[in-house]
């Protein structure tokens, strides 16, 4: 198993600036609406959810920050006011989907990724 | 370190025990407590309750737990029979001695019994103690007729207790009226037609002169000539202090008795204290619990504390429910202040009965009564007890402003602070305002944990609501439970809007009554709400789910899961068993058996779960619904097909329920079982539902739960058939479903249900609301929708395709860890 994959310090937040790469990861037909799913890329577990409600697509690291868990892509997706968020399966900490802020007040916050669709195709973007 | 012996084992006494321990632990102070009856200390305020439910433990302060907990040790069933001041000990009826650094009389008192002629008979009791009660119920199983003599608060809760054991019974008073103390004539006139016209008969201005009977008693008679025939007669004539130790230990007592005691609760020996019951203050016995916790604090204070507290008397106001009338008494309430104004109010026809004494001046109130409406009392003794201005009509003290603004609705945001709102336990205004602002309280019974507030008496929960109400209303908030932001409906609401609309999804019920884009509350209640409305694959809406939903399987440590069969009833063939062991072994599952009789797999990987349920379905499985808010099992005995004991067999009735339910989606986990006799392996009465076989049918008790605050089932009707069991079944759980708030339990619902036990009797046995049918029919189509989820999910290629880790491979979780355990194995630990 690597260890950089549950490793906090491996994911970082890609702002559409950075992006360098953009990784196609599925087809989006593949994620159940409003909600999501998790995929691999370069030993990275990221969650992207297709919030189909809104019609947006939102991708962040899939490891919970509080216990370490490959989880967040199986948890449930709302709105907190205007905030996209998703609520961690285990504990119900719930985190911002447009900048990762921890939105119960903790300090750990989780990275997030641009997402984009075209054709059908669900792209990731990262910035190496 | 201080060694601190309290003689007593009552209310008081336990206070006590509370307060000093609050205050002080066992490494500052040792405590030990004598209690002379075998029980540990029960509340005595409430032991009327005692015939309707004969269970002491409802009735008990703190459970017997709590004194090893809190390093306090507890001799019951011991009598302290000498007091030794030179060498500071107390000796037991049994020889024991004990020493102390200072000693705490919190005797009580015993029932006062006149000297009649007779009263040595069998048949004639006192009213005191939980075993007078069972005496009293054992032998009303023998007569018809029953007599009470006293008419003060606890004869009329007595005569009450005799009538509910279906005697004909009365009511004798030696004044010319009932509650000599609390009522003037008129008042006392209401009462006793409210209470004769429940059946019960009531004699005033008796003087009993003899108990007549040949061995057990056939009558009284009395000294104007007439007489009384009766079976039983329950002595209610007052109480008399218990401090028959005071004279050979040279302690002075007060003149009505008691052990006289100082403004710090200190009798004349400065080791020694007495409180509640025991003490004589200024010669007054005070037999109210709220005036000896004060003392119980003053006493606290002198031992941990600064010392400054004192007792300084304290106000006889009461209000209590008497045979189903509300009497309120406070402040002076017979007017026996010089010059003061009485203004009444009566209402003969609705039973009520009001009276308030105003000063000479008419500034300000000092007491009343309140006969069949005692709904301002609170706010009257608050009146009285604050010197709060009166309004300018004096009148509309107990009649209410009349067509004007300004109802007395926030009346009570107009208190002081510091105005005492629960007596008993010394809550203040501020106390509960405080609770609801800062501490963040959302309802009553969240108030009254955090502060304690109508935990004592409870008279004063009304209040407690109110200025709950009242604040949350001041904070711009309505106390109406809605489910979150995005709906503004609450869970029963909703329910009926789903059934009525038709709605079927929750994107739908989002769109037509929500706002925003849902959340992790509102999704799986309404998730819950669907199921039980339609009973409809969860699976088709798997977002909404919370994951273990969205997976059929229960998420553990790591992200693996565990899976949970269906075992119905707890019986299992060896075949079965050879089953699930080779499923085990083949995935690699750690296997461990349940509370609920079946059998748990654990460390199922995502990817692996329907090649699990493939295996499991072939061998004869079904889902257990182990994930799911559901019904889980049904708990059995072996029953009397095996045990020689089993009056029924609990085991096919338990599979035919579980059958029956299996697959019923609720607002919370749904646990039941059956018992085959009395003796209750199967653990029914901590059950949402449980039946117990009787000699001719089941006991059918409902609301009970382990859990982080157990709580016992309560009886919903005895000696049933299976099919009327079914039935009430099938109403109470529909019931239950319909209006229940999302992850309420049965019994947190049932505590919340207004008229709690009786009135749910009242709406599945009796069918007040005439909805019996409809929850029958309700559950019947729910029932014939019962699917196997894990058989629809497997057989459905799409639905199977959804449970894997990643949406670009088909790999395991590469984060996921186990290591070994005892030749099986657990997850990784997480930080």
């Amino acid at each position: 198993m690597s260890t950089e994959m549950t490793s906090i310090s491996s994911y970082r937040t890609v702002k559409p600036e950075e992006v360098t790469t953009w990784q196609h990861v599925a087809d989006a037909e593949v994620f159940p609406t409003n909600g999501g799913l998790n995929i691999m890329h370069n030993g990275l577990q990221i969650a992207v959810f297709n919030f189909s409600k809104r019609g947006e697509w939102y991708a962040t690291q899939n490891l919970c920050p509080h216990k370490k868990q490959m989880i967040l892509s199986r948890g449930m997706i709302g709105s907190d006011g205007d905030e996209p968020k998703v609520a961690c399966p285990f504990h119900k900490k719930t985190f911002s989907l447009k900048d990762g802020k921890n939105l119960n007040g903790d300090e750990c916050d989780i990275a997030t990724y641009p997402v984009k669709v075209e054709e059908g195709k669900v792209y990731i973007g990262f910035d190496s | 370190m201080k060694k601190v012996v309290v003689v007593g084992n009552g209310m008081v006494g336990y206070k006590f025990l509370e307060k000093l321990r609050a205050k002080a632990g066992a490494d500052q102070i040792e405590l030990i407590v004598y209690g002379e009856e075998p029980l540990h200390a029960y509340d005595r305020v409430h032991l009327s309750e005692y015939f309707a439910s004969q269970k002491a433990e409802d009735l008990e302060m703190a459970p017997r737990s709590w004194y090893d907990e809190n390093q306090v040790t507890l001799k019951t069933s011991q009598l302290i029979t000498e007091i030794d001041r030179s060498a500071r000990t107390v000796k037991t009826h049994n020889g024991d001695v004990e020493s102390y650094d200072y000693l705490i009389m919190a005797t009580g008192s015993s029932a006062m019994v006149p000297p009649i002629n007779g009263v040595d008979k069998k048949g004639v009791f006192v009213y005191r103690t939980i075993e007078d009660l069972e005496q009293i119920i054992e032998y009303a199983k023998t007569v018809k007729r029953g007599a009470v003599l006293g008419g003060g608060l606890l004869g009329l809760e007595a005569a009450k207790a005799l009538m509910d054991l279906n005697l004909d019974a009365q009511v004798i008073e030696f004044a010319p009226r009932l509650m000599p103390r609390q009522l003037d004539q008129r008042g006392s006139d209401m009462l006793k037609s409210k209470i004769e016209s429940l059946g019960i008969e009531v004699l005033l201005g008796k003087n009993t002169q003899k108990i007549n009977g040949n061995g057990k008693l056939t009558g009284l008679d009395f000294a104007d000539g007439s007489s009384l025939e009766t079976e039983m007669l329950v002595i209610s004539c007052g109480i008399v202090s218990r401090s028959e130790l005071a004279g050979p230990a040279k302690l002075e007592t007060g003149k009505r008795g008691g052990f006289k005691v100082n403004d710090q609760m200190q009798t004349n020996d400065p080791y020694i204290y007495a409180i509640g019951e025991a003490a004589s203050y200024n010669d007054m016995i005070y037999g109210l619990v709220a005036p000896g916790y004060d003392m119980a604090d003053v006493v606290v204070d002198q031992l941990i504390g600064s010392g400054e507290r004192s007792f300084t008397g304290a106000d006889m106001s009461t209000k209590l429910k008497l045979i189903g009338t509300d009497v309120g008494s406070f402040g002076d309430a017979l007017g026996e202040t010089e010059g003061c104004i009485p203004i009444v109010f009566e209402d003969k026809h609705a039973g009520i009965y009001k009276r308030v004494n105003l000063s000479p001046d008419k500034k300000s109130l000092l007491g009343g009564i309140l006969v069949g409406d005692a709904t301002q009392y609170s706010m009257l003794l608050q009146t009285v007890q604050n010197g709060l201005a009166l309004p300018k009509s004096p009148e509309d003290l107990i009649l209410g402003a009349r067509g004007g603004e300004g109802d007395s609705g926030d009346a009570i945001l107009a208190l002081p602070d510091s105005a005492q709102i629960c007596s008993c336990e010394n809550v203040t205004k501020a106390d509960i305002v405080g609770a609801i602002k800062e501490q963040g309280c959302e309802d009553v019974p969240a108030i009254k944990a955090c502060t304690k507030a109508g935990t004592g008496c409870g008279a004063c929960t009304p209040m407690v609501a109110d200025l709950f109400a009242s604040t949350m209303k001041s904070m711009g908030q309505t106390v109406r439970k809605v489910i979150c932001s995005h709906f503004d409906y609450t869970r029963q609401e909703l329910f009926d809007l789903i059934k009525v609309k038709e709605v079927k999804s929750y994107d739908e019920l989002l769109d037509t009554y929500g706002t925003g884009d849902g959340c992790e509350i509102c999704k799986p209640a309404v998730a819950s709400l669907l199921a039980s409305a339609w009973n409809d694959l969860i699976l088709k809406q798997d977002t909404i789910q919370d994951t273990n939903d969205r997976f059929l399987a229960n998420i553990q440590k790591g992200g693996s899961y565990s899976v949970v069969p269906r075992v119905p009833g707890g019986e299992i063939t060896p075949d079965k068993l050879i089953a699930l062991g080779e499923v085990a072994k083949k995935f690699d599952l750690y296997t461990k058996i349940t509370g609920g009789q079946r059998i748990d797999l654990f460390g199922a990987k995502i990817n692996d779960l329907p090649k699990i349920w493939r295996d499991l379905i072939d061998a004869g499985f079904e889902s257990g619904h182990a994930y799911g808010k559901a019904l889980r099992t049904v708990k059995s005995c072996v029953g009397s097909t095996w045990c020689r004991y089993g009056l029924h067999d609990s085991v096919s009735f338990a599979i035919e329920i579980e059958n029956r339910y299996k697959g019923l989606r609720s607002p919370h986990k749904l646990k039941g079982a059956v018992s085959g006799c009395r003796r209750e392996c199967a653990e029914a009465q901590g059950k949402d539902f449980g039946l117990i076989a009787t000699e001719i049918g089941y006991n059918l008790y409902v609301c009970g739960n382990g859990g982080v605050n157990p709580q016992h089932a309560l009886l919903l009707a005895g000696d049933i058939d299976e099919k009327t069991a079914i039935k009430y079944l099938d109403r109470f759980l529909m019931f239950y479903i319909k209006t229940a708030e999302p992850l309420n339990r049965t019994s947190v619902w049932l505590n919340k249900l207004e008229g709690g036990i009786d009135y749910l009797i009242d709406v599945v046995v009796n069918d007040s609301l005439g909805i019996g049918e409809e929850l029958e029919k309700d559950m019947q189509a729910l029932i014939a929708a019962y699917h196997c989820e894990w058989k629809e999910a497997i057989n459905d290629e799409k639905m199977a395709a959804k449970f894997k880790h990643f949406a670009n491979n088909d790999e395991h979780d590469p984060a996921q860890q186990f290591v070994p355990m005892r030749e099986m194995k657990k997850p990784a630990d997480w930080d």
